[in-house]
């Protein structure tokens, strides 16, 4: 038998997939700007396309990332994902070797058993039929699990999972379909035959008994051809399109390539690649805090991708980045939210075309323009001159007790310093910049800049990560910028402080743009460490909780705020520590609010710490210690 | 058989519905936290907006409490809290169980604890004080700062935990805005060469004479009225206290130093309040205080039949409102004594 009517579902939705993808995919490199499409040639001949192979071969069908996170999840994705990759495979070989003829078309192999029904009955034959059936099985049983999941969440140890919208519905029902109609296909001409393995040899042996095998198999095939053709071409508008698409973002990723502030292809891949594995969900405070569900990442790609109005989703985010921590495709998710941030509500005049086969970009400028910021009455400063300069930022200015004892820290260290912002200075940008006003950030940012370079320093110390993360992230400036925590660290291993042990238990909170958001997690542990009794918590570096107090939200009630302090705090204070330390302003001042611990900065324990009198007057002005120092 | 109610607070309220109870000859036991009778008002050294002397208020409520065998148990709180069918049942610190058939609850509030706005450096600066601290101060007769001398510069905040979200209370205390006019006057009446600054976002001059006493801090004492929340204060190398303030009217933004800052700490639901909410099931609004069972005509009623409310329990009360509201009280236990008890 060469051909039969029933294939003809399946080979129009593979070929109109091929061709959708390399077309969408000539469209993605075109839109790509002139450096990245370098840096996708230079990735093609160099090593980055081995790195990307082996990545796709851990992420996108082992899925070890999804594995760590949750066993049952993982089995799920990596059954189906790395046992339909086998099945495809072993089926081409299957169709190659024992075929008339070599390199056969497509359907030949899918549908091997339809063609070759008298095939598999002894030797080598016959271990290659165990083989196919055990890959079968093998998907069938995660099949099993995504099923449960879909109606039983707990299942695979999620809260929650993912809504469907329409298509999504009708893919998976058609993805779900084609296995079993696989099983029952080859198990009713197995059965006619008397042929096939222990799995469909046996199930169409038993079926053959009761059943004429011979009759019913011809419907189950034209299913499995259906449901295989359908989803293939809903595939583009589902989020199915995670499949191909993660090969692109595996490989961009590991060519340099970075999502930036504007949308493009990568921004775009990486939307795509999205799962909707639902893992943010569950990462997510605003979830299982305050009970906000409809406005994690997993939610925001898929409306992006669905071209609806995303504000109200990307504006309601605390941006503590615990999702981006978790994502196992290694979406950039902050960076696309902060581009939805700058897009706010004025763009939203772009359509589905082709019916979101060919999605038009939403042509999102990277500065939100919302009337005209006028800061004309910000006087240029002279700033003394000096090497190393304290701003202690608007926050820290709220929290004087940190102001009070950085101070004393300074002063005890022997260091030469220059409080810049001593009588109140100007906003770091990052409030502004959460808001999507980077236009107005700018100035804020000049603003500071000049008044630093003035300075002549080359060591910027801050006791707000908020503000840290910007002078590291966007001011151009040629100077060291630490966090004061990281400042502690130095003066204490060059023995310019000298600190008593204080036994109190303490606990760390690392803040969120300190710790996940600008990769410090050390030197405050170390920190404390050095002065008390550090005790372990259940949410530690990466996994570290959010306070709560975020800018970055600007959707959420103070009650919602409140809700999700309370319950960080609780979690920190598990174990009765006698103080619930943190190295952030604004982490401070809402952990105050909800807790009847102590709530601390390391400044304020470090300053009680202190033996009065340094042992010797150190004088740091030294440009190359403080930033070996800095780098360690 | 005499009826026998418990009365939880023996401030400004409890006193007045135990005092009007006792008087019908109902057994009265008056449950107080303290060591003595008189809340809040213990503290205070003239009331707006007469001015008149606390005490006289306070040899008022003596007055009623005398005489008619109020069971006054002082230094004693609630441990234990039960209720069968219309009977309750208290049991106190000291281990006593007391058998009544209605309760009153005038649990009052506490002030805002001003160190939780910690911008305004109460606790961390030297001369940053508290309202209470400065009614402390006039009782005395001695308004000085930390080092001995005498402020000339002083500056009031208002609104110090009251309609503010970050703390979480939107409600408004709606009592701070006299009392810093009040003491305004007062400061200026004590130190006639210093200066006083108010800062507001609102004047809230809603009660009686209120509006005349405002004007007459503005025409007679020349204090100065600033529109505009202060954003934080810290202190300069002279000890001085400097605050940023933006003025809202001029439109612009303040630097001022001053010797001594005056925070009007808000109103929020007392401590003992909360605890006996969580013992007894009453309920409590968005805002802390107890929720009245009806806004309009049931300001006394809780949710459970035969406990009642009295005075800023539920909300922020001057004096006279909370003697009214204590009257009230007062008439619906009767009411149910009489015709609602099963």
């Amino acid at each position: 038998m060469k051909f039969d009517p029933f294939i003809i579902p399946f080979n129009i939705g593979l070929y109109f997939i091929l061709i959708y993808v390399v077309s969408r995919s000539v469209i993605w490199f075109r839109d790509l700007s002139r450096p990245d499409k370098l840096r996708l040639q230079r990735g093609f001949f160099g090593i980055a396309f081995g790195l990307s192979l082996k990545e796709i071969f851990m992420e996108s069908l082992i899925h070890r990332k999804i594995f760590k996170t949750n066993i049952r999840l993982g089995y799920m994705h990596m059954s189906l994902a790395f046992g339909w990759f086998l099945l495809i495979l072993f089926g081409t070989i299957e169709a190659d070797i024992f075929s008339a003829k070599h390199l056969n078309a497509p359907y030949k192999a899918i549908f091997f058993r339809f063609f070759n029904p008298d095939h598999g009955r002894m030797g080598f034959e016959a271990a290659y039929g165990f083989l196919m059936d055990l890959i079968l099985a093998f998907i069938l049983s995660g099949l099993l699990v995504a099923v449960l999941k879909r109606f039983y969440s707990k299942i695979v140890g999620m809260k929650k999972t993912t809504r469907l919208k329409m298509s999504d519905r009708i893919a998976l029902t058609s993805l779900w379909l084609i296995f079993p109609s696989r099983l029952l296909a080859e198990s009713f001409t197995c059965g006619a035959y008397g042929t096939g393995s222990f799995l469909t040899g046996s199930l169409g042996a038993w079926f053959a008994t009761f059943l004429p095998a011979q009759q019913m198999a011809y419907p189950f095939w034209w299913l499995y051809s259906i449901s295989l053709g359908t989803f293939f071409v809903l595939l583009p508008i589902t989020r199915y399109m995670h499949i191909p698409t993660e090969l692109f973002l595996i490989f961009m990723r590991n060519s340099g390539i970075k999502t930036g502030d504007k949308t493009g292809t990568y921004s775009e891949v990486q939307t795509y690649s999205c799962s909707s594995c639902g893992i943010c969900i569950d990462a997510c405070q605003l979830n299982f805090s305050a009970g906000i569900t409809n406005i994690q990442s997993a939610y925001l790609m898929k409306a992006i991708r669905n071209n609806d109005d995303v504000s109200e989703i990307a504006d309601n985010c605390l941006m503590c980045g615990r999702c981006d921590q978790k994502c196992p495709v290694g979406i950039e998710l902050s960076p696309i939210r902060m581009i939805q941030r700058r897009a706010g509500e004025a763009e939203n005049d772009f359509r589905n075309i082709y019916k979101g086969y060919f999605r038009s970009r939403q042509p999102i400028i990277s500065e939100k323009a919302i009337g005209s910021s006028n800061y004309s009455f910000l006087h240029e400063t002279d700033p003394e001159k000096a090497d190393i300069l304290y701003f202690a930022g608007c926050m820290t200015h709220l929290t004087p007790t940190i102001k009070n004892s950085m101070i004393k820290i300074l002063d005890a260290s022997g260091v030469k310093y220059n409080f810049i912002d001593e009588q109140g200075g100007v906003c770091c940008g990052r409030p502004l910049m959460l808001a999507g006003q980077d236009k107005e950030a700018r100035e804020l940012i000049n603003y500071n800049s000049q008044m630093i370079w003035k300075s002549g320093a080359h060591t910027l110390i801050t006791s707000c990560p908020i503000c840290y993360k910007v002078f590291k992230e966007s001011y151009y400036l040629d100077v060291e910028v630490l966090h004061h925590t990281q400042f502690i660290k130095m003066l204490i291993d060059e023995g310019s402080v000298k600190l008593n042990f204080l036994r109190n238990k303490v606990v760390y909170h690392s803040p969120c743009d300190l710790g996940r958001g600008s990769g410090v997690y050390d030197e405050p542990k170390e920190v404390l460490n050095h002065v008390s009794r550090l005790q372990k918590s259940n949410f530690e570096d990466g996994n570290s909780l959010c306070c709560g107090g975020s800018l970055a939200n600007m959707k959420i009630s103070s009650q919602k705020k409140k809700k999700i302090a309370l319950e960080a705090a609780i979690e920190l204070t598990k174990d009765n520590p006698d103080i619930l330390a943190t190295a952030c302003p604004l982490c401070k001042k809402t952990f105050s609010a909800v807790t009847e611990t102590r709530v601390a900065d390391i400044s304020e324990i470090v300053a009680e710490a202190l033996i009065e009198k340094p042992v010797k007057k150190n004088n740091i002005s030294n440009v190359k210690s403080i930033r070996e120092l800095a780098n360690i | 058989m005499s009826k026998h109610v418990i009365v939880i607070g023996g401030g400004v309220a409890g006193l007045e519905v135990a005092g009007q109870l006792s008087k019908v000859g109902i057994e009265v036991s008056l449950i107080e936290k303290e060591s003595k009778t008189g809340g809040h008002l213990n503290n205070w050294y003239k009331l707006f907006p007469d001015r008149r002397n606390s005490s006289e208020v306070k040899e008022y409520l003596n007055g009623i409490t005398a005489n008619n065998g109020i069971n006054l148990m002082t230094d004693t709180t609630i441990e234990k809290f039960n209720r069968s069918r219309s009977c309750f049942s208290i049991t106190t610190n000291g281990g006593k169980e007391l058998i009544a058939d209605a309760i009153v609850v005038a649990t009052g509030f506490d002030l805002f604890k001003s160190a939780r706005k910690e911008e305004y450096g109460y606790g961390i600066y030297d001369n940053v004080i508290t309202s209470a601290d400065l009614e402390e101060m006039f009782r005395k007769g001695e308004i000085v700062l930390t080092d001995g001398s005498v402020p000339e510069s002083i500056g009031i905040i208002h609104c110090v935990g009251s309609r503010d979200e970050k703390v979480g209370n939107y409600y408004c205390s709606k009592l701070c805005c006299v009392t810093a006019v009040k003491q305004a006057i007062e400061l200026r009446e004590h130190l006639p060469e210093s200066k006083v600054f108010c800062y507001y976002m609102d004047m809230r001059m809603g009660g009686a004479f209120y509006e005349e006493l405002y004007r007459e801090a503005q025409e007679k004492w020349g204090v100065n009225f600033i529109r505009g929340k202060v954003s934080e204060a810290s202190e300069t190398i002279e000890k001085k206290l400097m605050v940023k303030v933006e003025d809202t009217l001029a439109g612009r933004p303040l630097k001022m130093n001053l010797d001594m800052l005056v925070l009007m700490a808000g109103m929020e639901m007392s401590a003992g309040g909360e605890k006996v909410a969580g013992m007894s099931g009453l309920k409590t609004g968005e805002n802390r205080f107890f929720a009245a069972a009806d806004n309009h005509f049931g300001s006394n009623k809780s949710n459970i039949e035969g406990i009642f409310y009295a005075g800023t329990c539920t909300a922020p009360m001057n004096i006279t409102e909370t003697i009214s509201h204590a009257r009230a009280a007062f008439t619906e236990v009767m009411e149910w004594l009489r015709n609602g008890k099963r």
